[in-house]
């Protein structure tokens, strides 16, 4: 599809996000805002160890304090429901909602107390005596990983989840005949995206209809799906309430065992019962943690910069349960040359378990951790050929010309023009401009330096990686859907079938279904029904929503105009052929006839005598899509991931005052081509929050255990998430190349910014330091940790005799 | 605990424990669920609510502490049912939400930012709102979002009371 | 009440306690509220100080001009204190009986050797602030007792300066160091009286002994060398936002910088806006 904005009337236009209004008055619907009538109120009670035999739970002074209603402990839910599903294939690894026998990791939930309020729910935490015997527990992931360590689950024999190597060309040819190599580490440390607002989920149990209704902060696939498999109820048994807000989630909000043990309370309890996590509660257990992630990387390189080769292992520490989370090892080997010519890629994905809380989907899915490492490989070769490292991507890129292009792991990027948008932005900075005022800042005694970064957001979030990493899984379907009805009056309602975290699915959908049927999209209204009421989706992940949820609307409002037109055309005795749509119009052009939408409204509503032989009456039409690119299994450890590459390319001016270590943003560009943008609000959004989240990945976040196995970043004062003073002003430059497999040519832009922002801040940090021959190969980098090595390099250097690093 | 609130230009009188927060008063006990717990140890500002006109983090005040001051919420700045005021306005105009969690606290900070000065600079509104911890703008269009209802109010035609533009000019442009 | 009642605590601002009370780290049965008693409230001149009331809002102390003008450290610490929300009900009491080792309030107390007036019992007592604070989060109130002012010594002199600077990890963190200066010059720009103190570093502020600055016109080579001498025996504490090897090194620099602050500032004559 060609997509020139000019030639849209609704899509690339800056319409308003018609969502925001009820959130400015304070309108929002969240789950904290779900009142039941009756609702019962949990509280968690934590494991203060890291690992260790439950000998004991005790809670009699518990159930006898003022408002309690009940203590549900591990056994018990584990008798009543099955076990939560686990990604890879490891049965051995169970994951149960609250601890069973065992607690894996300090702060898991071993029970869960119900009340008339959260507050006597709390207080009677106190109340529950449970008898630990402490068994031995490994934190780090190498130690994990060494022959010998304690397994987390011993029944699986070791915390190996997956230990798989890939091999995609001739790896060990290129090696051997490339001339140059480097091998290096970086590591990415345990961050999330942390959304304001805690999981949360309330669920009642209607005995006489046998029906669940829940109530959730979610962004899940086949959520519904999970919950009737674990409480053993048919999956038509389950409502899940779609019209909850959801107050940020950004991957992580998957709340599958927080929901089966409100679920089950329901039911057992009679009455509705809530959960909303408190944040020590979320931060220490509600295992929503995100990657964790060790790269050892090597690449083959030459002369002249060009990258041929590359060896990447990358470990990773996904905590005491397995879950999905290990996927994020996969999802990356869709893009795993990044925007660059690598002719040969050997890729080792590890995951273990450790007695740490548990990973959940995080923003990109494994993604920018990747990115993380293959731009350290390019600043690497870069500095060792002594090339610019604008100069080096430029020589390594995909050309435009070269679209689509395979790479070795299977995956066809659609389309790309990374050159021209690296002009781009190099134009809009002024560079030179930029590397002067770099240099009258290092004049002044800071440190200073400029970071790049280029990556590609992979969108469209076709799972491919899951029967990729587990052979038992043969799922190739990741469709999505959308429902358009034009009732008896002419007015058009929308359904979608997914909750939204601040996408604004719905103004997208709209502003869609507006374009096609060249109607004023606010005329339009979209709700989203129940569960039960929906078609299939798969849910806002693997930034999917633009491709997936926009091209279902698009081709439902394709077959609602082609029955209004075909509607019409009968009218006029003519073929649909020579009859012609326009904004809710039908002509036909010979004759001069024409028949305005409420006409045709009312005969398909109301006068079946003049509709054609065998259609429908009514005015409805749905389309359930599958991803384009998709349906493939993988063959010899190659598929086709995703089908969308948006791209993006980061500067990062920074300097740093060599005294105090702290590292201060004073230019902030990124480039970024999505496609055909549809909302410039919305994806302007996404960018900037990428970034910001990026910020706090890359300077300022993580959860970091003790050598007690505790988690000593466990609430705001001490996990440090970015205010309006760290995150910078950002300068957005555009450009779009469309791609073929969309119908406006959109790409996806939910991830955009986080993908890129930590390789380039820490790219920009580690540009200001090197003149001093230092470097920072972990995430965060603290301010300490700077000023540290800043003062370790001068002392060096001002002692002659000793070599600097 | 019997406490008598001033919440939106009303006094409402409610029956609370003395350890429940005015938080968690405002959203069971009065039923105005805009204002938002994300952490409930004051620091990520989703809690915010006026105190005589100054933002304060509503889950650190406990409810029996709040009588005798005029309490706003999100739900006394819109003018009307179904109406916004210029800087709800002005938040959906820039897009400067996305999740809407945190905008209620952040609307309120931008509005007594705005009560003090209608000529902010972009530091003074990082600021104000450097207490409201947002996961999903950036604060990019925040920050436009006040900078927009700031050049609104400044042309408005109404009275209204604002610390420092007292010059008579400055209403004509 | 308070003295009769182990199980009792204070709260004013609550900006320090309620965050602890939610997260069960204190369990008081009951709270006192003396946000609202007359007799802790209000700021008044006395001969040679400023006596600040203990419940006086860390935001009203920010705007008062009695403060601005006569305690020019703590008009200039204020905005580094917390957020503006949390100045809007925190109070200066609040935070001097919090006593953070990081914390900018209990610096300034340290710094101009404030005293720490307390109600009793049976009446009233005060201490020097040096005395006051003993540790990380302690003090020497008694059960029963309650901080009911501060008195911040005010310096006579016409050419005065200050100098405030933190460093943390986001703008309104709690501060890994935290330097406090004041000084005072002659007409020649001779160094008259020098008050110099450091947080953040170690269990409790310290005001560190600087006095061979005093009669000199604070060269680069002289700060150096008495901060460096003032810094010697200074333990540092390390944790996961800073190592004791930072702090250290970066409270050399930031009192360095602060004195040189304070000197720009007392040699500038036209004194407006302090911030």
């Amino acid at each position: 599809m060609t997509a020139d904005p000019a030639a849209f009337r609704f899509v690339s236009s800056n319409r308003r996000v018609r969502e925001d209004r009820r959130f400015v008055a304070g309108r929002g619907h969240f789950v904290a805002d779900v009142a039941l009538e009756g609702m019962l109120h949990v509280a968690i009670l934590p494991s203060p160890h890291p690992a260790a035999r439950i000998l004991s739970i005790d809670a009699s002074a518990a159930l006898a304090m003022p408002g309690v209603h009940y203590v549900l402990t591990g056994e018990e839910l584990a008798a009543a429901t099955d076990p939560l599903m686990n990604g890879l294939d490891t049965p051995k690894v169970q994951r149960r909602p609250l601890a069973v026998g065992q607690v894996r990791y300090a702060g898991e939930w071993v029970a869960a107390v119900v009340a008339e309020t959260r507050a006597l729910a709390e207080d009677a935490l106190e109340g529950v005596d449970v008898i630990y015997e402490p068994l031995p527990f490994v934190i780090d992931a190498e130690e994990a990983l060494a022959p010998g360590s304690s397994p987390v689950h011993s029944a699986h024999g070791s915390n190996v989840l997956l230990d798989r190597t890939f091999v995609w060309g001739e790896v060990e040819k290129h090696f051997a005949e490339t001339p140059r190599q480097l091998s290096f580490r970086v590591t990415w440390g345990r961050s999330s995206t942390v959304p304001i607002e805690t999981f949360g989920v309330a669920a009642s149990w209607d005995p006489w209809r046998e029906m669940l209704d829940v109530w959730a902060s979610i962004q899940m696939p086949k959520y519904p799906d999970q919950i009737a498999r674990a409480l053993r109820i048919p999956a038509n048994g389950v409502r899940v309430h779609q019209d909850v807000d959801v107050g940020g989630s950004y991957g992580v909000k998957r709340g599958i065992k927080q929901t089966v043990v409100v679920a089950h309370l329901a039911r057992r309890l009679g009455r509705p019962v809530r959960l909303i996590e408190d944040r020590l509660e979320n931060m220490g257990g509600g295992d929503a943690h995100g990657p964790d992630r060790i790269f050892d990387v090597e690449v083959a390189f030459n002369d002249d910069g060009i990258v041929r080769s590359m060896k990447m292992r990358a470990l990773d520490n996904v905590g005491a349960y397995a879950g999905r989370a290990p996927f994020q090892l996969g999802k990356p080997i869709g893009a795993i040359v990044g925007p660059y010519r690598i002719e040969s890629v050997q890729y080792r994905a590890q995951s273990v378990t450790s007695n740490k809380a548990v990973q959940e989907a995080v923003r990109g899915f494994g993604q920018a951790p990747t990115n993380y490492a293959i731009e350290a490989a390019i600043d690497k070769v870069a500095a060792a050929v002594g090339l610019d490292r604008i100069e080096i991507r430029r020589r390594n890129f995909i050309r435009k010309e070269q679209f689509p292009y395979l790479i070795p792991s299977g995956t066809t990027y659609d389309s790309g023009d990374y050159h021209t948008v690296v002009e781009k932005v190099l134009t809009h900075i002024d560079f030179p401009g930029l590397e002067a005022e770099r240099d009258r800042l290092r004049a002044t005694g800071l440190l200073a330096g400029v970071g790049i970064a280029a990556c590609l957001e992979p969108s469209g979030g076709n799972s491919s990686f899951e029967p990729l990493l587990n052979e038992n899984n043969s799922t190739t379907t990741w469709m999505d859907s959308c429902r358009v009805v034009v009732d008896a009056l002419g007015f058009v309602t929308v359904t979608i079938h997914t909750t939204s975290s601040g996408q604004g699915h719905e103004t997208l959908v709209a502003t869609v279904i507006g374009e096609v049927l060249q109607i004023d999209p606010d005329l339009i209204r979209v709700v989203r029904p129940d569960s039960l009421n929906c078609l299939p989706s798969n849910s806002p992940v693997g930034s999917r929503m633009a491709i997936m949820l926009g091209g279902a609307a698009f081709h439902a409002a394709q077959k609602l105009k082609a029955k209004l037109l075909r509607i019409a055309a009968h009218q006029f005795g003519v073929g649909e052929d020579k009859a012609i749509y326009a904004a809710g119009s039908v002509t036909e052009p010979d004759s001069g006839k024409q028949l305005g939408w409420v006409e045709i409204v009312t005969i398909a509503h109301r006068n079946h005598h003049l509709l054609p032989q065998g259609m429908e009456p009514g005015l409805e039409t749905t389309h359930v899509m599958q991803v384009p690119t998709g349906g493939k299994l993988p063959k010899d450890g190659r598929v086709q991931m995703y089908p969308c590459h948006s791209f993006e390319f980061h500067v990062v001016l920074m300097a740093i005052d060599p005294d105090l270590g702290k590292p201060e943003i004073r230019r902030y560009v990124i480039g970024h081509d999505c496609g055909t943008v549809i909302n410039p609000h919305i994806v302007k959004g996404m960018t900037l929050g990428g970034i910001a989240h990026g910020l706090g990945a890359a300077l300022l976040e993580e959860f970091v255990y003790n050598d007690e196995g505790q988690l000593i970043t466990q609430s705001f004062m001490d996990y440090l998430l970015p205010s309006a003073h760290e995150v910078p002003e950002v300068e957005i430059v555009h450009h779009c190349t469309p791609s073929p497999h969309t119908v406006f040519g959109q790409k996806g832009s939910g991830e955009s910014g986080y993908l890129g922002a930590p390789a380039a801040i820490s790219a920009a940090v580690n540009d200001c330091v090197a003149p001093l021959g230092i470097s920072f190969n972990k995430l965060p980098i603290r301010i300490s940790a700077i000023g540290d090595a800043i003062a370790d390099a001068q002392q060096r250097q001002s002692k002659p005799q000793e070599k600097s690093k | 605990m019997k406490v008598e609130l001033r919440i939106n230009g009303v006094s409402r009188s409610t029956d609370v424990e003395p350890r429940k927060t005015l938080l968690d008063a405002l959203r069971e006990n009065f039923l105005l669920t805009g204002t938002r717990a994300g952490c409930e140890h004051g620091v990520c500002g989703a809690c915010t609510v006026l105190i005589d006109d100054e933002p304060v983090r509503s889950c650190l005040m406990f409810a029996v502490q709040a009588d005798g001051y005029e309490i706003t919420t999100i739900e006394g700045l819109a003018p009307a049912p179904g109406e916004l005021s210029v800087i709800q306005d002005a938040f959906c105009e820039t897009h400067g939400l996305q999740c809407g969690y945190c905008t209620s606290g952040m609307i309120l900070a931008a509005h007594a930012l705005l009560q003090h000065t209608l000529t902010p600079t972009r530091d003074d509104i990082v600021e104000a709102i450097s207490a409201n911890i947002c996961r999903c703008t950036g604060y990019g269009q925040i920050i436009e979002a006040v900078e927009f209802a700031a050049a609104r109010l400044r042309i408005a035609n109404t009275l209204r009371p604002v610390r420092d533009v007292d010059e008579p000019a400055a209403e004509t442009k | 009440m308070l003295a009769g009642d182990e199980d009792a605590r204070l709260i004013a601002g609550g900006q320090t306690l309620v965050p602890m009370l939610a997260m069960r780290l204190a369990r008081p049965a009951r709270l006192i509220d003396i946000l609202r008693l007359p007799e802790l409230a209000g700021i008044r001149e006395e001969r040679g100080a400023v006596v600040v009331g203990a419940t006086t809002r860390q935001a009203q102390a920010e705007r008062d001009s009695v403060i601005r003008a006569l305690v020019p450290m703590l008009a200039r610490a204020l905005p580094w204190v917390g957020h503006p929300p949390t100045r809007n009900r925190g109070t200066i009491g609040g935070s001097i009986a919090n006593a953070d080792p990081s914390a900018e309030i209990p610096l300034v107390a340290i710094t101009l050797g404030a005293e720490i007036m307390l109600a009793t019992k049976s009446g009233s007592r005060s201490m020097p602030a040096d005395d006051f604070f003993v540790g990380a989060m302690q003090t020497a109130i008694d059960q029963g007792e309650c901080v009911s002012a501060i008195r911040f010594p005010v310096w006579p002199h016409q050419r005065l300066g200050v100098g405030f600077l933190e460093i943390s990890a986001r703008r309104s963190d709690f501060a890994f160091v935290a330097v406090a200066a004041q000084v005072a010059l002659d007409e020649d720009g001779c160094c008259i009286d020098v008050a110099l103190g450091l947080g953040g570093v170690g269990e409790r502020p310290l005001r560190l002994k600087v006095s061979s600055l005093v009669g000199i016109k604070l060269d680069a080579a002289s700060v150096s060398e008495a901060v460096n001498r003032a810094l010697a025996e200074v333990e540092a504490t390390s944790d996961l936002h800073a190592s004791a090897a930072y702090r250290r090194r970066v409270a050399v620099t930031l009192c360095t910088r602060a004195l040189e602050q304070a000197r720009a500032d007392a040699s500038d004559k036209s004194r407006e806006g302090l911030r």
